[in-house]
């Protein structure tokens, strides 16, 4: 097979259905629907970007929506979530309002950060959503920062840091795992590894595909899982997020996955030369964390396939309804951007 | 004579050094990529080997520390940051360690070590993404700042840079690489010797910016004429060591002074190359008193309203000229 997909990488994702005993009908279909509003609102945004409607650049996550789906289950609005520039999963996963949403993408001042971030800093206070940012690594010692606070103030909060299987290169990130395991801090770091950092696959910047080693080196639990099942993750979501508020963390979580869109934007980048070829997409599309749970549902007689239609019918009429609006509404104007500058300019 | 641009010119300068000094590679993220660096390196990793242009992990720090060690075993590395936003990870072994490496050994072992930071903004990617730092490292000693803002410049101060002895700053600006012009053969100038020049002289206001800052000011010189303002225009080529002389010169004769920068105003080159006017030249000399153009001090602003807000363009800059005449004595 091709040359990112080792034995070691095949042994761990597969694209058989999904193990869904142990999750009621209501959680696994609340779930399911999240993945696909997060799936389509990104197809959203990719044709708004190829149409110029949307302007600055966008990383899109489509094939990644089950880790911060499975994750996002057992988080309340309390907790604190920090993303990098592939967010737009970490925050809808939180339940973030779609229009706010989109109003960011969109650059309107009725956007989730006042139309000041577009698609790459994207804030949510209300659903926990700390902030993501498009340094690589630039969170995950905030991220650490606010489990340290919540420790301190003596509050059953979880910090969440996804970071990537580049970011995990950046020095800052592993001062920043050592630093949170001698203080107890109750962090988890999720490692979405979709074994690309841009152009270059892993195989040509690090000794080994996986990247718990380093959870290992800094004496931090860690547990390796297929990305793109979501039963899988919330099972260690659930229990890391647990032991956490009970004080245990921090804690590391590794989870394999691939993005369908290249980069950044809507192109597929299977012609960047260096290790992504269509055969690559075709096997990892095999492995759609989306397609995997709806053929299990339908196995286990959860429901018929055309209450999946009409699913999906209204989400996507959700979705075209809050773009449309969003669209129309007006852009910042500059006086406000001096105002937000320091929060005491700030009327 | 086949005509260049600036990007290409870089290029030039790339394959001159790669062919004539073996000590040299280039070190960063995104050398084997078709995105990151325009066309500035392509296919130097085919022509020369992955051996000499080596992409490397997300890791800032490692990649230029190590570059500054390797120059202290003989090598000339250039490390590529393909936005400056991301050479901010690397502040300790510039600021701190190549910067000060011949001083604090009294000059027994200085790192020749070139650091190219691409100033990369616009197109709305945001406060992290756009940032023109050139000031920040021209205020530290030991660190040479060149930033070129011809053709002929972006390929001979490139190699000017790897040649000298010391760490260098180089800043090239994605905005310039279109431009196009004439490149005459290569040239190995000493950096020492680098300085100012006057690209256009003129005998009623002294302009002044660097890197794209003095593209616009080439960009309004006809306008000025039109308006009967004959200006001097200098492009500052290098700010750090920062040379007075040609300016302080230039506003004796001329009694103006306009600076334009696309960095931020407070403690900024702009404000050096005003103090230094001030100090420098008699106050019976000046006619009006010296202005500048800078980015507003905010962040770099994301959607393309705010954007077109931000940046100088043409109107804003002959606008605040205007006024230094209207002021007149
Ligand atoms: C400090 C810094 N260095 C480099 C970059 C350029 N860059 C943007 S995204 C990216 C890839 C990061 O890969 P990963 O963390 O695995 O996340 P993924 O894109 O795969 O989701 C790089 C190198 C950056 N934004 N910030």
């Amino acid at each position: 097979m091709k040359d990112s997909n080792s034995k070691e990488i095949d042994s761990i994702t597969s694209e058989k259905e999904i193990n869904i005993d142990n999750f009621s009908r209501d959680e696994l279909l609340e779930m399911l629907s999240k993945m696909i509003l997060i799936r389509n609102a990104e197809y959203k945004i990719a044709k708004g970007r190829e149409f110029g409607l949307v302007g600055g650049p966008v990383h899109l996550g489509v094939g990644q929506e089950a880790i911060p789906v499975g994750i996002s289950q057992y988080l309340n609005n309390q907790d604190k979530v920090f993303g990098a520039h592939r967010s737009h999963s970490h925050i809808l996963s939180l339940g973030i309002d779609l229009k706010s949403f989109f109003s960011e993408i969109l650059a309107k001042s009725s956007g989730i950060s006042k139309g000041m971030g577009g698609s790459m800093h994207l804030f949510g206070g209300s659903v926990g959503f700390c902030g993501s940012v498009p340094i690589v690594g630039g969170t995950v010692p905030l991220a650490v920062g606010t489990a340290l606070a919540s420790k301190l103030k003596e509050e059953k909060v979880v910090s969440i840091s996804y970071l990537g299987d580049g970011a995990i290169e950046e020095g800052i990130v592993h001062e920043s795992l050592n630093f949170a395991r001698i203080n107890n801090c109750p962090v988890i770091f999720v490692v979405e590894n979709n074994l690309f950092s841009s152009h270059l696959n892993i195989k040509l910047r690090q000794p080994k595909k996986l990247t718990y080693r380093f959870a290992k080196a800094n004496d931090i639990e860690s547990k390796v899982l297929d990305g793109n099942n979501l039963t899988s993750i919330c099972k260690t979501g659930k229990e890391f997020i647990r032991r956490c508020r009970d004080g245990e963390g921090p804690f590391f979580i590794e989870a394999l996955t691939y993005r369908w869109f290249g980069h950044v934007d809507w192109r597929e980048d299977i012609d960047v030369g260096i290790n992504r070829s269509a055969d690559d997409l075709k096997y990892w599309k095999k492995r759609d964390p989306i397609l995997r749970l709806k053929k299990s549902l339908l196995k286990e007689n959860y429901f018929g396939e055309n209450h999946l239609i009409n699913l999906e019918k209204d989400i996507q009429k959700d979705i075209d309804n809050a773009w449309v609006d969003a669209l129309g509404e007006s852009s910042p104007e500059w006086n406000e951007s001096l105002d937000y500058v320091f929060k005491s300019n700030y009327k | 004579m086949k005509k260049f641009t600036y990007s290409t010119a870089i290029l030039d300068a790339y394959n001159f050094l790669l062919k004539n000094y073996p000590e040299v590679f280039v070190i960063g993220q995104g050398l084997w990529s078709p995105w990151y660096v325009g066309n500035t390196m392509k296919d130097l990793d085919k022509n020369f080997g992955k051996k000499r242009i080596i992409d490397t992990p997300v890791s800032e720090a490692a990649v230029t520390g190590a570059a500054v060690g390797a120059s202290l075993n003989e090598m000339k590395p250039i490390v590529v940051h393909p936005r400056m936003d991301f050479m901010m990870y690397a502040m300790d072994p510039i600021i701190n360690q190549a910067a000060k490496w011949s001083y604090m050994f009294g000059g027994q072992s200085s790192p020749s070590i070139t650091i190219r930071g691409i100033i990369n903004r616009g197109g709305e990617q945001g406060a992290q993404h756009s940032q023109a730092l050139h000031s920040l490292f021209a205020h530290i000693p030991g660190l040479k700042v060149v930033l070129p803002s011809s053709v002929a410049d972006a390929r001979d101060l490139l190699i000017a840079s790897v040649l000298a002895d010391q760490p260098v700053i180089y800043i090239d600006d994605r905005w310039l690489y279109d431009q196009e012009d004439q490149l005459p053969e290569a040239k190995e100038i000493n950096l020492e010797s680098i300085n100012p020049c006057i690209l256009r002289e003129g005998n009623s206001i002294t302009l002044v910016g660097c890197s794209y800052s003095t593209f616009l000011l080439k960009q309004i010189t006809k306008k000025l004429i039109k308006n009967k303002i004959n200006p001097e225009i200098i492009d500052m080529r290098i700010i750090n060591p920062f040379h007075s002389e040609l300016i302080t010169n230039s506003v004796k004769k001329t009694g103006r002074l306009f600076v334009l920068d696309g960095g931020w105003g407070p403690c900024g080159i702009s404000s050096e190359i005003i103090s230094s006017a001030v100090e420098n030249v008699e106050p019976k000399f000046f006619k009006s008193k010296p202005a500048r153009l800078t980015l507003p001090f905010t962040p770099a602003p994301t959607s393309k309203v705010l954007e077109k807000e931000y940046y100088p363009n043409e109107k804003k800059i002959l606008n605040k000229i205007f006024k230094i005449f209207e002021n007149n004595l």
